[in-house]
């Protein structure tokens, strides 16, 4: 299966790219690929406990699974406003 | 033409097409109309601000602009809002955030306007980074989750002060 992951603010700027394909195995979560990314970019893992996640768009959870096609996107703390 | 309830882009923001076009969906039942422009502050946290940079995940930020519309109408019936993000680079004074909320009763506009910017600030996916004399710093303030309710009451709670 082939996701699209989107980072946004200070996890775009440590992954170097806002926008990256993954191909990822059956049943894989949105967790499972922010592992493999946190693998990739050590510099975020800090960010485990403060990041939000979304799946096409919507707020979802760590453990939401995810299907071939989705947009995954990683959230750093919001400073909207 | 008409401006939208919500929005977000590079747009400069006015409150004035906002107002326009809350009070196009009113019958006459609106005793107020309050108004909130979010302003980039020449300073912050000691530093020097020079100007900021705003980013956002649009698709995301509009269906979260609508959820904090339907959190504030449910909470306040009357009451109807507007809310524009401008993203970006912003030079000080320029406005970064635009609300308009009108209601039968000022109290639930004044309510539903403050509501509005304090669920922005908690669950709208839209970060800056801040450029100072001397280096730049995203900010990070809340993990962003809509479902958490504590944070929903105390947007409530600071919003009826």
């Amino acid at each position: 299966m082939r996701v699209t992951v989107r980072l946004f603010a200070r996890l775009r700027e440590i992954a170097g790219t806002a926008e990256m394909n993954r191909v990822i195995g059956p049943g894989a979560t949105i967790g499972a690929v922010w592992r493999e990314l946190a693998g990739e970019f050590p510099a975020l893992a800090g960010y485990e406990r403060s990041i939000s996640t979304a799946l096409n768009a919507d707020y979802a959870r760590m453990d939401a699974e995810v299907h071939d096609g989705d947009e995954i996107a990683f959230l750093p703390p919001v400073s909207g406003g | 033409m008409k401006a939208p309830l919500l929005a977000i882009g590079p747009a400069a923001l006015a409150l004035e097409p906002l107002v326009s076009a809350v009070a196009e969906e009113s019958d006459g039942r609106d005793g107020a109309v309050v108004t909130f422009f979010g302003l980039v502050r020449n300073h912050n946290q000691g530093r020097r601000v020079q100007y900021l940079e705003y980013e956002a995940y649009a698709p995301l930020a509009l269906k979260t602009f609508a959820r904090i519309a339907d959190e504030t109408h449910g909470r306040w019936p009357g009451a109807r809002i507007a809310l524009h993000h401008r993203t970006g680079r912003l030079e000080v004074g320029e406005a970064s955030v635009a609300i308009v909320a009108a209601s039968p009763h000022r109290g639930d506009a004044y309510a539903a306007c403050r509501y509005v910017i304090e669920r922005v600030k908690q669950i709208a996916p839209v970060w800056k980074r801040e450029y100072f004399d001397g280096g730049d710093v995203w900010i990070e303030g809340a993990t962003a989750d809509p479902d958490d309710v504590r944070a929903r009451e105390e947007a409530e709670r600071v919003a009826c002060a």
